[in-house]
């Protein structure tokens, strides 16, 4: 086990800037995710954690070693692919002992090793088996036995869940979750589902175009995005967001669009205040959306045409539009609306987000 | 499948294959009848009373022993044998690792390098023998089996290169890097991991090299004089050919018993070897 440090981490392509002045610290015992759209730099950071790409300027550290030179093999640590990555020519048992006989461990120690493992994962009967012969979890077992037994100092999963259909995803990840509880290691997770990057996560770094947006645990990302791509990046379905003007009206603020004239809350008005009379994205969760009752403020509330109806069972998905702006919003299942009707929303003011509408930066 | 009506299937697949079947089998058929013709019926004009052009009543083994007895035929076997399976042995190897480097490893110019060997083989021997009959005779190896051991290579190595290039291409790199994440050096994670994987590919590019060079004409002619240093195709032709005497008999009869061990070897390693040029790697 060990703590990993990336310093001012950057890698370039020929003529592409995939990783850019990346700095983090992951703790020892850590999960943490990497989560962003493809082409977001995540895997690059992840092979270069790896030893897999070279680095282009900047350090990484396994331990207190800094490991920029260091061949794979020789950096302690074990990696889980998209594809599997398992030998088709050796059996379960023979591919879960590989990294151990190369490593030049004694026979019992790996029949040892591998019972563990196996038993862990619950593949002891697939022990003779070939990986052709594997279902998909199967397969995804076999690659988490692989990087068990080398009790390596960190895991690394590029997208290790993405391969799986929808059923067998989710209970993978209750099993990765357990495992790392169980394990222990040190654990970089790379993932373009903000689901499993929240469920996984004890910290999650969201990237975009090769920069760090945010880091942070899950909640702290849900509850206070550093930037308007954070905010629609976490959260499904994503955060609602509508163009605004900030106004000014004695002592109090208004964010205001054809559509709706929202009062900003008190406890934001001193940060907002220099941005009266600008443009700015007013960015609300559709589940800080309700039906308008008699508690609601007027102040907080506005009218909303539905054009669709989303039944998802446990919620309603309403997809309406607000002026020129549209919106989701969640409501209880109980409520009952058709297409096309008008209804009046109110929202949660104390969940209010507030962007630049240049910088797109959290006001 | 063809589906649908009995007489579809009939129009539609069991004709055509077998008009394709015999179209494609009939000069073997040809070439086992005149083996075992008796000479009596080999020559017998075609408006004879008894003349049957496609079988025989009085099957005789006279041309095969002739053959093996009155030429030196079996020398020509264990020459042409030996040959090939040096000559495939070196490319095979050459071509194995200059496959991997030019598909795997990052060095620079490996594009264009990989199209000038492919270049090299595309030069028609029918060319390439001028020269390499002066380095034969510089060499003084002329008339000895090394003479071809060594020049067949130069069209065998791009051949297998190119053929184990696509075949390394399609093996997911995945697995190579996980190796050497386990533990592998880049040499052991080829050896333990890769050429397992690769062995379809290595096997079909064997096969081919060996067929190649079995049935090498051009280089044999010109670099072999004396007859018992002669391969298969050059021994039958040159030794049973006299002026414009065709020995029909003997003549088929080695040509039959020449394409016995390529058939013998593509038979053995059929599902390999079309595996190999498919390029399947399941995962």
């Amino acid at each position: 086990m060990a703590r990993v440090l990336l310093r001012n981490l950057n890698k370039h392509y020929e003529t592409f800037h995939a990783v850019k002045d990346v700095d983090l610290e992951i703790q020892d015992r850590e999960f943490v995710v990497l989560v962003g759209p493809s082409g977001c730099g995540k895997t690059t950071t992840l092979r270069m954690i790896a030893g897999l790409e070279a680095i282009t300027s900047g350090e990484i550290l396994i331990g207190d070693t800094v490991v920029n030179e260091m061949p794979p093999m020789d950096r302690d640590i074990a990696m889980v692919f998209q594809n599997y990555a398992l030998y088709p020519h050796m059996s379960v048992r023979d591919n879960m002992a590989f990294g151990l006989k190369m490593r030049k461990f004694e026979r019992a120690e790996i029949d040892r090793r591998v019972k563990i493992a196996s038993d862990i994962l619950g593949i002891e009967a697939l022990l003779h088996r070939k990986p052709r012969q594997l279902s998909g979890g199967q397969r995804q077992r076999v690659a988490l036995g692989r990087a068990i037994v080398r009790n390596p100092q960190v895991f690394l999963f590029d997208e290790p869940l993405s391969n799986l259909d929808a059923k067998l995803r989710v209970q993978m990840r209750v099993e990765l979750k357990k495992l790392h509880e169980r394990l222990g290691t040190t654990a970089v997770y790379v993932t373009h589902d903000q689901v499993e990057a929240m469920t996984l996560g004890d910290r999650v770094v969201v990237m975009k175009d090769g920069w760090v947006q945010q880091v942070g645990d899950p909640l702290e990302l849900y509850n206070n995005p550093a930037n308007k791509f954070v905010a629609g990046f976490i959260g499904s379905p994503g955060m609602n967001f509508a163009a605004v003007t900030i106004e000014r009206d004695g002592d109090a603020l208004w964010a205001a669009n054809p559509g709706m004239r929202v009062r900003v809350p008190d406890a934001i008005v001193t940060r907002l205040g220099p941005h009266s009379g600008r443009a700015a994205t007013l960015g609300i969760r559709p589940e800080d959306l309700h039906i308008a009752g008699p508690a609601d403020d007027a102040g907080h509330c506005f009218d909303a045409h539905v054009e669709v109806v989303e039944r998802l069972g446990s919620e309603i998905l309403l997809d309406v539009s607000v002026g020129p702006s549209s919106m989701v919003a969640s409501v209880p299942p109980t409520v009952r609306t058709k297409m096309h009707e008008t209804i009046r929303l109110a929202l949660d003011p104390e969940r209010l987000h507030f962007f630049d509408a240049e910088t797109e930066a959290a006001i | 499948m063809i589906e649908g009506a009995k007489w579809r299937r009939w129009v539609y697949f069991y004709i055509p294959l077998g008009g394709f079947l015999i179209w494609l089998l009939f000069p073997f058929y040809w070439m086992l009848i005149t083996t075992v013709r008796p000479d009596g019926e080999l020559y017998r004009p075609w408006n004879a009373p008894n003349y049957t052009p496609f079988w025989t009543s009085n099957p005789t083994f006279e041309h095969i022993s002739y053959l093996f007895t009155e030429t030196l035929f079996a020398t020509w076997l264990w020459n042409t044998m030996v040959i090939a399976l040096a000559a495939t042995a070196i490319s095979l190897v050459c071509g194995v690792f200059a496959g991997y480097a030019l598909s795997r490893l990052k060095f620079p110019f490996a594009g264009s390098l990989g199209t000038m060997i492919f270049v090299t083989y595309l030069v028609p021997q029918t060319l390439l023998f001028i020269p390499l009959a002066d380095i034969i005779r510089n060499f003084r190896i002329g008339d000895s089996p090394w003479a071809l051991i060594l020049t067949y290579p130069t069209f065998l190595i791009p051949f297998c290169t190119w053929l184990m290039m696509g075949y390394f291409k399609a093996i997911p790199k995945e697995l190579e890097e996980c190796a050497r994440i386990d533990g592998a050096s880049r040499w052991q994670a080829m050896v333990y991991i890769i050429l397992p994987v690769a062995v379809p590919g290595i096997l079909s590019a064997g096969i081919f090299a060996f067929t190649l060079s079995w049935n090498e004409f051009i280089y044999a002619l010109v670099f072999l004089s004396s007859p018992q240093e002669k391969t298969v195709p050059v021994g039958v032709v040159s030794e049973l050919i006299r002026g414009d005497v065709f020995f029909w008999g003997p003549l088929m009869a080695g040509a039959l018993l020449g394409s016995i061990p390529v058939a013998i070897a593509y038979s053995f390693f059929v599902e390999h070897y079309v595996s190999g040029l498919t390029g399947s790697v399941k995962g």
